[in-house]
């Protein structure tokens, strides 16, 4: 065998080596029923914005303090803490995706990503969207 | 029924010319193929002919489409739906052309335009290669032409057409004003159009100089893949396996050069001017088009080596056809919607899923099919290569490349994973890790493989050589190292000392490859640029390497928060990045002290500039930043914000406004109270103390103005805030025809209102005071500094001039290597 074909082999088992590991380092979209029940665990939980109870945000004492509850279609809710800036459409969003961990009875919130009914969908609240990928406001249902 | 005021000709033509670019386009494409097929007849000669008859005729057509197109938007024809959809009369002329390729179809229209410019150039250089390589680029026409038909085929939509008409596009179908009886259920009124004043208008985030340029020169880099690829292609067809390597490495360095240019200047738009927090953030859009690059890099490297040595054909064919079906793949991704979250589907496609699914398989499944049926026959050289050969490491340097993009591609299609498997996997917790705990490995092996590969030469390299010549370099960059271990760091302890001495490292090697391959410019090449085209691209490369490593590692927050309310925060917490500055309020953060001075708004659109100043003690330097932010406009809730930045020679200052007021917060409620007060007295607010200087009389009033007892009181007040700031204001009141008149003063970054209510010469004042937090003007911010992001921006200039550089010394070689034969 050549020597070459012994790095190829190598380096081709080494990627799919990052790729499996890869995998499981992956996190799930969760409910969240199914987020409680597995406190501490990092998941993607697709909810929304409880407008019934008040949202609290105070930029001038903290900008870095967002709590609010989210409720999801199965009608659950759980008071959500996110230590960010609030995203500024949060109140018109029809679905929240939420990412971070349950634990002690609240949602640590690391990154809200927005789902609006506006004209120009998905803008994440991190900013971290592609221009590219403006969706086509047609064909929204 | 006939509308008033629409102008249909446009419309009609265009509807023409894209009939005749499919017609034509497949023309070609049959017309090359018979050509190509016997290649000695006489036949082939009238094929080859009508093929480049109707390739123009495509050419033409595309460029008409697209004159009309941008008619249409230029003369705001809003009877057209493209027009409505995404201009609006307001829009500056600069992003008319923005406007144009906003959409998907005007996107397919210009990568279109692009790929008929590089076939007309074909015809023209490839010689003998014609007709094969023209079968494939007209072939790629052609279906890009389906992408733009707009025809439904038994309930298949087939291509989304850009001359379709507002009142045929289902946006007026809901809307009773427009329809005669106000009645939905009966056509339009004859006067619809006079109701339709403006379009939708152009995606705010998307107004941007950036947007102009940036699509572009991507689709140019897009269209440019088809060549290599075409020629591979034409190579395993005609069976002359080899002789295409020669015409197509200018084309692929080309390809490399403006694929990697029109990538990077996303990442430039990214960084200046969107929120994204930086010039890379692993987003799939960006992955989906870095990964054909890399492999198009890899093709390049292995193309070298055959041509040097004949070794690597076979990697050479895969790479490139891979390269272009990675850009097909990319296609799909980001024109699918199938990267939006696989359970909030909150919007669906064009509608033309199947068809881009068909795009990506019609050249995936028989160019595979080629290679796999071919594989055997491509020649390779048994004899192994030495170790001490330059082809062995730049081998192992593309096959790493090429495995890198591999394993992006795999970590960016997770959706499609879901989606075949029915799965519910979502990105990692931190995605950016996720990357860049594999790629900065990649880099550390490709800064090392691109410092030393140059030094060796093809088929075997003596260790004097090696070592003689790379003594210079190597001691060059021992000092450069050394000196940046003695007055540099790498301050990048998030994610363990493993990684940030792996991050060191590798800004070592990265200095190491730029000084090792500057210096071969004259090691090597003797100081004659034109031929150190590869040497000046590698410079480049390892100035990208090393201005991504400074830059990242060592980026600063400026605006990290240590004030505020401790918020209860979970384990593995946000760096909290957000800080309030009310107006007029100096702020101090680190070294840099910041102020929101003031706003102002665009003349037209609701747009809003916050002027923020950035005072920094240690390095004196003081400016003003003024990043802005779309508020609600056009019907969109919220804020787009857009940074701005200072740019110093080594570091970079960046802000951009993350959050304003809530305007329904913004309703005062706060009432005046009252207080008697003596001169001297102290008066307690929530936030400090004020006192009384002193009541000043002015009786030199105009008595046709003030009456007879007319007086004007003054008295300066000091406030004395508890962080220590003191203010002095003068309250004002009037006594004029035997009432008072206050004058409200405010002081907005305490958020008072102080009204001066009553006065009289023996010392009292009757002093109202308002405490408000409606009355506070803030923005809230985050700030960065980017330390040596320059050098990330010459270094892809720079890797771009090397490339082109090579590319024209190449086509030199080619030319004067036909002349003489």
């Amino acid at each position: 065998m050549k020597k070459i074909h012994l790095v190829l082999l190598v380096l081709i088992a080494v990627s799919i080596g990052i790729l499996i590991s890869f995998t499981n380092t992956t996190s799930t979209y969760d409910t969240i029923g199914t987020a409680m029940s597995k406190p501490g665990k990092y998941v993607h939980l697709m909810a929304k914005l409880d407008k019934t109870v008040p949202l609290e945000y105070d930029a001038i004492k903290n900008p870095n303090y967002l709590r609010f509850t989210a409720v999801d279609s199965l009608g659950l809710s759980v008071p959500v803490v996110y230590n960010n800036a609030k995203p500024e459409n949060l109140e018109m969003s029809e679905r929240l995706v939420l990412k971070g961990r349950y634990k002690d009875g609240t949602f640590q919130c690391e990154e809200i990503q927005t789902k609006c009914p506006s004209k120009y969908k998905e803008e994440e609240a991190k900013g971290l969207k592609h221009p590219g990928n403006v969706p086509d406001p047609r064909t929204a249902p | 029924m006939k509308y008033i005021g629409e102008n249909l000709l446009p419309g009609q033509l265009g509807h023409f010319f894209i009939i005749l670019t499919l017609i034509s386009s497949g023309l070609s494409t049959l017309s090359y193929y018979f050509a190509a097929r016997q290649p000695e007849s006489v036949d082939s000669h009238n094929w080859k002919k009508l093929g480049r008859i109707s390739f123009g005729i495509q050419a033409l057509s595309i460029v008409a489409i697209f004159s009309l197109l941008f008619y249409i938007i230029q003369h705001h024809l809003f009877e057209y739906h493209y027009a409505w959809k995404h201009s609006s009369r307001s829009l500056e002329f600069k992003y008319l052309l923005a406007c144009f390729w906003e959409g998907q179809e005007g996107s397919f229209l210009l990568w279109s335009l692009c790929q008929s410019i590089l076939g007309l150039l074909l015809i023209r250089r490839a010689g003998t290669w014609e007709s094969p390589v023209m079968t494939t680029v007209s072939f790629a026409q052609f279906a890009l032409s389906t992408m733009v038909m707009g025809l439904y085929i038994a309930g298949w939509k087939m291509g989304s057409n850009p001359f379709i008409l507002l009142r045929d596009s289902g946006v007026l179908d809901n809307a009773p004003a427009l329809h005669l009886n106000f009645d939905i259920t009966q056509s339009l009124r004859p006067d619809y159009l006079s109701s339709i004043k403006d379009g939708n208008d152009l995606n705010p985030l998307l107004q941007n100089y950036w947007m102009v340029i940036h699509p572009p020169v991507l689709f140019m880099g897009f269209a440019s893949t088809l060549i290599p690829f075409a020629y591979a292609i034409a190579g395993l067809w005609t069976g002359k396996y080899g002789d295409w390597t020669k015409q197509a490495l200018p084309w692929s360095l080309f390809s490399t050069a403006v694929l990697g240019v029109g990538i990077m200047m996303g990442g430039m738009w990214a960084y200046e001017s969107l929120s994204f927090g930086g010039y890379w953030a692993w987003d799939p859009v960006e992955n989906a088009s870095l990964v054909p690059w890399m492999t198009g890099v890899a093709g390049l490297h292995t193309l070298l080596i055959y041509r040097a040595t004949g070794h690597s054909l076979r990697a050479t064919y895969l790479f490139y056809i891979l390269t272009f079906l990675f850009i097909l793949y990319s296609t799909f991704l980001t024109r699918s919607g199938i990267l939006g979250e696989t359970s909030v589907h909150a919007f669906t496609d064009l509608g033309m899923n199947w068809q881009l699914l068909a795009f990506l398989l019609v050249f995936t499944i028989p160019s595979l099919f080629f290679l796999l049926r071919s594989f055997k026959k491509i020649p390779a050289i048994q004899k192994e290569e030495e170790i001490s050969s330059r082809e062995f490491w730049m081998f192992i340097g593309s096959l790493v490349f090429f495995l890198s993009a591999i394993v992006i591609s795999g970590q960016t299609s997770l959706p499609v994973f879901n989606k075949i498997f029915g799965t519910t996997l979502a990105p990692p917790e931190d995605v950016e890790f996720s990357y860049n705990s594999i790629q900065l490995y990649v880099a550390l092996i490709l800064a090392v493989l691109t410092a030393i590969s140059h030094y060796l030469k093809y088929k075997s390299t003596t260790r004097s050589f090696f070592w003689k010549k790379m003594l210079i370099p190597a001691v060059l960059s021992v000092v450069a190292g050394a000196a940046f271990m003695i007055f540099g760091e790498v301050d990048y302890e998030k994610k363990g000392p493993v990684f940030q001495y792996s991050i060191t490292l590798t800004i070592l090697f990265s200095f190491y490859t730029v000084i090792a391959n500057a210096s071969y410019i004259w090691l090597g090449a003797k100081g004659k640029i034109r031929e150190a085209g590869g040497s000046i691209a590698h410079v480049g490369f390892g100035l990208v390497l090393t201005g991504i490593l400074l830059s990242s590692a060592n980026k600063e927050v400026i605006s990290n928060n240590i004030n505020g309310i401790p918020a209860p925060l979970g384990e593995g917490e946000n760096p909290r990045e957000n800080l309030t500055l009310v107006q007029g309020l100096p702020v101090t953060m680190g070294n840099y002290t910041l102020t929101y001075l003031k706003d102002s708004a665009h003349p037209k659109k609701q747009l809003w500039y916050y002027k923020i100043q950035f005072k920094n003690q240690k390095e004196k330097e003081e400016f003003v930043l003024t990043p802005n932010a779309f508020v609600n406009y056009k019907g969109n809730q919220g804020l787009m914000a857009n940074p701005d930045a200072r740019h110093y020679w080594d570091h970079d200052v960046f802000t951009y406004i993350t959050s304003i007021p809530d305007p329904e917060n913004q309703k005062d409620t706060a009432t005046f109270k009252s207080y008697l007060q003596k001169q001297g007295d102290t008066l307690f607010y929530a936030n400090g103390f004020m006192t009384i200087d002193s009541i000043q009389t002015r009786s030199d009033l105009p008595k046709e103005l003030f009456g007879e007892k007319g007086k004007l009181y003054e008295v300066p007040i000091r406030v004395q805030s508890k962080t220590g700031t003191s203010y002095s204001i003068v309250g004002r009141a009037a006594f004029v025809k035997n009432q008072w008149i206050s004058l409200s003063d405010t002081l907005v970054s305490e958020g008072l209102i102080l009204q001066v209510q009553e006065a009289d010469v023996n010392g009292t004042v009757r002093l109202g005071i308002k405490e408000s937090d409606a009355l506070l003007k803030y923005v809230t911010l985050k700030a960065y500094r980017y330390p040596f992001i320059k050098v990330l921006w010459y270094g892809v200039w720079l890797t771009a001039i090397g490339l082109l550089l090579s590319m024209i010394n190449r086509i030199r070689k080619n030319r004067t290597a036909t002349t003489s034969s």
